[in-house]
């Protein structure tokens, strides 16, 4: 075979529908393969540690149904990774049961279904610890110690290629992966089908977020990739898009801190040499990547841990004097807070919207706040009754705060709600480490069935 | 000649993202290598000037990159803390590269 064509059209699977349009004219141009990555760190640790989906259920088998039905009729392998936004073992048996339903929904003939889990026993990573291995933090993090993983509740591992190879070598016609490097899930059908993996790892590093690569901008459109033994070529399906060398080299460097490297389990895709053509009007050539197999195989880790249950509160500020002492206004009622709970084992968080909520510290205009601002509060207890009443103690008590000079002293700011809301708990992310394996395969149990 | 001009009026693009849970990165993209290059050349963006926009230590500067294929410029800190813990006011981390549409570029060095 002289070049294989993936298609991808969705960026992250279930965040939002992907457009028909573009991905119909992609499976109209014979790919090899359809794949899709579903999860992602951004949407905090919060679907993690609750083992929830961050996406409406609708939205991914509106995007399953659509890449099953296709890869069906023209007899392709389809690909997801990160199944359900974090990859835990129930999202990855929610999407399996998920495709039979829809293959029997639509009476499609039998097929070889694969799947890998990757979650990762605290047990586990316990033992690497005590048995000298050390669980290595990444950005700036500290190695792991056991107080942090005793404060985990979940743990994923990151997959490379090496699951999503074993279950095409079992000849599977559709895959769902636990967690899985985004890039990995494409650069595995092209290691499978023979291609070098510098090549290989790159097509999966452009293909990754579908139409990010393209431009004008424009989210969940299709895009193809070919791969060669020397190159990789993209092009956009979209009718109004196209993948320029702008966008494709910008690409690169898209949501990693460094352009010019990508790790993976088993390696670094390095884009240091690449070079970028204009091979048609819609499609970008590159050449010169390169591979660098890791010494050692480490593989990510991500866990998230539970901090307490939440509630959240809004209010809004119009008086001028009263935003000029905001700060004054929720330490009143943090105070107030304090005397109810007393100092420890719950937190109060204000975002002041219109003053420094989007950057807190960083926001250089934090001494211009706008004409009105609006307070979010969270309140974070050990249980939802608690957190209820502290984050309505945190956000009650604005009305009443006591400012010396204030002229309208029958209510110190606007409620929308006079309640708080119930939120998700509130987690934090402990795991952001590498713990080294010996087998490629040991984080990530494989496993077939026949549907239909 | 008025020689001094915005950063929102000579690039394409300036976005901020997560790299990760730790990380927030920007990227500064030009349409042309001309702009690409003036830029470079005018020192509007360097280690220490982003690090002065968004009042962060320079320790929290993990990278700072000019990109030439890309005609982009790239840098990248470390977060305060990680992405949605609570109060973090922006969890995609997509919102912080606003002070930068501003940043005043002098085009006449």
């Amino acid at each position: 075979m002289s070049s294989l064509k993936i298609i991808c059209p969705n960026g992250h699977l279930g965040f939002a529908p992907l457009k028909t349009g573009s991905f119909h004219l992609g499976v109209d141009a014979g790919p090899d393969f359809i794949a899709a990555d579903s999860g992602s760190d951004d949407i905090g640790p919060v679907p993690l540690g609750t083992d929830t989906c961050a996406s409406p259920k609708a939205w991914q088998e509106h995007d399953l149904e659509e890449m099953l039905l296709a890869a069906r009729r023209i007899g392709v392998p389809m690909m997801i990774g990160s199944a359900g936004d974090t990859g835990t073992n129930s999202r990855v048996d929610m999407y399996v049961d998920t495709i039979r339903r829809i293959a029997a929904k639509h009476k499609l003939p039998p097929f070889k279904i694969g799947w890998f889990y990757s979650e990762v026993g605290k047990d586990m990573v316990r033992a690497k610890i005590r048995g000298g291995s050390p669980i290595r933090g990444l950005d700036a993090r500290e190695d792991l110690t056991e107080a942090e993983l005793d404060a985990t509740d979940r743990i994923v591992a990151m997959a490379g290629v090496h699951p999503f190879v074993k279950l095409l070598e079992e000849g599977c016609d559709v895959i769902i992966g636990g967690r899985s490097s985004d890039s990995a899930i494409f650069a595995a059908a092209a290691l499978f089908k023979g291609y070098p993996e510098p090549q290989s790892y790159y097509l999966g590093k452009v293909l990754e977020c579908a139409s990010f690569c393209a431009e004008p901008y424009g989210a969940k459109e299709t895009v193809l990739g070919e791969i060669t033994r020397d190159a990789v070529e993209v092009t956009a399906m979209a009718p109004f898009q196209s993948c320029t060398i702008a966008s494709v080299a910008g690409h690169a460097m898209y949501e990693r801190s460094n352009p010019f490297h990508e790790f993976v389990a088993g390696g670094m895709l390095d884009m240091t040499n690449c070079h970028y053509e204009q091979a048609a009007d819609k499609t970008t050539r590159v050449t010169g990547m390169e591979f660098v197999p890791a010494e050692e195989f480490r593989v990510k880790l991500e866990g998230s841990g539970k901090v307490g249950e939440r509630y959240v509160g809004m209010a809004g500020i119009r008086d001028p004097y009263t935003i000029a002492h905001v700060d004054e206004v929720i330490a009143w009622a943090r105070a107030q807070a304090e005397e109810r709970f007393g100092k420890d084992g719950w937190e109060l968080h204000y975002n002041v919207f219109g003053r420094n909520g989007v950057m807190g510290d960083m926001e250089p205009l934090k001494d211009q706040p706008g004409h009105e601002l609006c307070v979010v509060v969270q309140g974070i207890a050990p249980t939802k009754e608690m957190a209820e009443e502290l984050t309505m103690t945190g956000t009650r008590q604005l009305f009443y705060a006591r400012l010396p000079d204030v002229k309208g002293t029958a209510g110190g700011v606007s409620f929308v709600l006079d309640e708080v809301l119930h939120a998700s708990p509130a987690y934090r992310w402990t795991v952001n480490h590498t713990m080294a394996v010996s087998d490629p395969l040991e984080l990530f149990p494989t496993h077939t069935a026949t549907i239909g | 000649m008025n020689t001094r001009k915005t950063l929102a009026e000579l690039a394409k693009t300036i976005r901020s993202k997560n790299a990760g849970t730790d990380k927030i990165t920007f990227d500064i993209i030009f349409r042309e290598k001309e702009t690409y290059e003036m830029v470079k050349r005018s020192g509007a963006l360097t280690r220490e000037s982003v690090c002065d926009v968004l009042n962060v230590d320079p320790a929290r500067l993990t990278d700072f990159v000019e990109y030439d294929p890309a005609y982009a410029i790239k840098f990248t800190i470390l977060r305060m803390r990680p992405s949605g813990s609570a109060g973090d006011g922006d969890i995609f981390g997509a919102q912080q590269y606003a002070p930068f549409l501003d940043l005043e570029v002098d085009l006449s060095s």
